[in-house]
């Protein structure tokens, strides 16, 4: 089960230990500040926008090109940006660090 | 006076203060009306007592991968719930599971099921709707199914195997993203389709004849213009008869024939029906004690100045936003832009907006299988809808330009060395200028 640490819009650090399949339920479900899943995870509605930690983004890798339109008019999208239900949990990704963006 | 006592006394007056709000239904709307109003609560109390009545025996979850990834009986997908379980029982949100509500007393103001009355101060309705059954002789055969709640989703999970034959009856949404999942697990499936297009009530030609091909490259056996007269059992399977004398064997016939709102409890109770329950800006119903949100109501739509039934994800979750801000006091107009999505095999639509009563439709990009494009859908020259196919930057353009009534010039739109950015900035131009 990898652990993952969501910084909130609040700035509280969360830590998650989950063995759900993706960011955005693994937030969910431990009921993460910031991160609603409305669309229920097929990147749709951008409401699991984070930013990944500079230091993992090599390990969780770019947007793709669906994340990418979807948030190319969000003011706060940088180059670390992705939706949260499109990043799987795999046990290489252990002590993950994002922070959520929030609405 | 004990500290003991005033907080007591201060108990007591807060929970006098609690309005007592009672939800049928345990949907995606009825799940967020729950989340936006203890979301109120965060820094303390909880404004409002919340019970929510539910006939499905589960907490609020995700229905549109019903039809989508939740059948594969290989790999059985677990249910995906809204929000979890301690969500509820953190904010005290009594949930009666499993549980049917027969009538409103609207003079005792009570809810009744099974001989209990449950009390409210306001009741929010959000009942969803219910797949029809067209009137054709054996529809209701019990190897018939429709495909709306998770229970009907196992008994069609459990009924998939490689070696079957399917037939479905409709290409909507629902049908086409079930024939999809059909074929991605190798099982035969043949779709009929009564008028001469698929998704004829919701895209443009253009965009029916893409998803056709699609689904025929898929191996779907696709007819359109074909009127299904009877489903007969004939040696255990079932025969899809039609009109022009082709019948169609199967193992299941699944209905994607559109749905009906679930408006019966407020028809009875003498509130405002008509094509679902009737609700004002603020998601009111002729009664200003219930409200009405999600596939069982009707409102009308401030964008499209028309009258709107609307089924989606979208659609629930910000009536439910709306219904919250009116219960705690802080009412505001519901005016958001509908938008919608549909998975299938490795397309994704994407829908911004409402393209009903078009009269103008610019195909920007190639509609050919393997590409993306997006269909913008005009009336009198002004944007109404836009349907991006696996190109979310148009999908996310038209979020922004749909609500504030801007459109870009129409000959920039099919312009595909334009991007959409730059579309949004000659709209924000054009509507400057
Ligand atoms: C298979 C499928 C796929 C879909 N795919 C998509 C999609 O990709 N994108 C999208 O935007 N939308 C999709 N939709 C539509 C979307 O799921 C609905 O619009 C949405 O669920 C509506 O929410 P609601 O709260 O109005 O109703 P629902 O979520 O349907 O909830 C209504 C609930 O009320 C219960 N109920 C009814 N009457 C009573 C009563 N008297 N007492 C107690 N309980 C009662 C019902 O059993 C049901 O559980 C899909 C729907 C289905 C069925
Ligand atoms: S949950 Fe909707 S985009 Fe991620």
């Amino acid at each position: 089960m990898p652990k993952v640490t969501y910084v909130t819009p609040s700035g509280d650090e969360v830590v998650v230990n989950s063995d759900e399949p993706n960011l955005m339920q693994a937030a969910v479900t431990n009921q993460v500040e910031g991160i609603l899943g409305d669309c229920g995870g097929v990147a749709s509605c951008a409401t699991c926008h984070v930013h990944i930690d500079p230091q993992w983004i090599d390990k969780v890798g770019p947007a793709t090109d669906i994340e990418q339109g979807m948030l190319e008019l969000e003011d706060n999208a940088t180059d670390n940006s992705r939706l949260g239900c499109q990043v799987k949990l795999t046990p290489e990704l252990d002590g993950l660090v994002v922070r959520v963006v929030g609405q | 006076m004990s500290a003991e006592t005033t907080i007591a006394e201060q108990n007591a007056e807060q929970n006098a203060e609690q309005k007592k709000c009672v939800i049928v239904g345990s949907g995606h709307s009825a799940a967020q009306l729950c989340v936006s109003l203890t979301h109120a609560g965060r820094s303390g109390k909880i404004p409002v007592e919340i019970t929510v009545i539910g006939d499905e025996p589960h907490a609020p979850y995700h229905r549109p991968p019903l039809s989508k990834t939740y059948l594969n009986p290989a790999a059985p997908e677990p249910l995906q719930f809204i929000r979890p379980e301690n969500f509820y029982r953190e904010n005290s949100i009594e949930m009666r599971l499993g549980k049917r509500v027969e009538s409103i007393d609207r003079q005792a103001k009570q809810v009744c099921l099974g001989g209990e009355t449950i009390p409210y101060d306001v009741l929010a309705l959000a009942t969803g709707s219910t797949h029809r059954r067209p009137p054709i002789p054996g529809i209701d055969h019990p190897d018939v199914l429709t495909l709306q709640t998770a229970a009907q989703a196992d008994v069609i999970r459990d009924r998939i195997r490689s070696d079957r034959c399917v037939v479905v009856i409709g290409a909507g949404f629902i049908g086409l993203e079930f024939a999809a999942s059909l074929r991605k697990l190798g099982v035969r499936v043949a779709v009929l389709e009564r008028m001469e297009r698929v998704l004829s009530r919701v895209t443009s030609l253009d965009v029916s004849r893409f998803f056709e091909a699609m689904h025929r490259h898929h191996g779907v056996e696709l007819h359109t213009s074909v009127n299904v007269t009877a489903v007969d059992e004939v040696e255990g399977r079932l025969v899809v008869r039609t009109e022009n004398g082709s019948d169609f064997t199967a193992d299941f016939v699944v209905v994607g024939a559109g749905a009906a709102p679930n408006d019966q409890l407020a028809r009875q109770a003498g509130l405002d029906v008509d094509n679902g329950v009737r609700v004002n800006e603020y998601n009111q119903t002729s009664d200003p004690d219930i409200y009405a949100m999600g596939d069982c109501c009707n409102q009308f739509h401030p964008i499209y100045s028309a009258q709107l039934r609307i089924e989606s994800v979208q659609n629930a979750l910000d009536q439910a936003k709306t219904v919250a801000a009116s219960i705690l006091g802080k009412p505001v107009k519901q005016n958001t832009m509908p938008w919608f999505w549909s998975d299938q095999y490795d397309v994704k639509l994407q829908i911004a907006g409402v393209s009903t009563g078009f009269d103008q439709c610019l195909i920007r990009g190639s509609a050919k299988l393997g590409e993306s494009f997006s269909a913008w859908y005009l009336k009198q020259g002004r944007l109404l809808a836009v349907d991006a196919i696996n190109d979310a930057r148009a999908y996310a353009v038209a979020g922004k330009l749909i609500p504030t009534g801007m459109c870009p010039r129409l000959e920039l739109i099919t312009d595909t060395n334009i991007t959409p950015k730059e579309l949004l900035q000659s709209a924000k131009e054009e509507s400057n200028a």
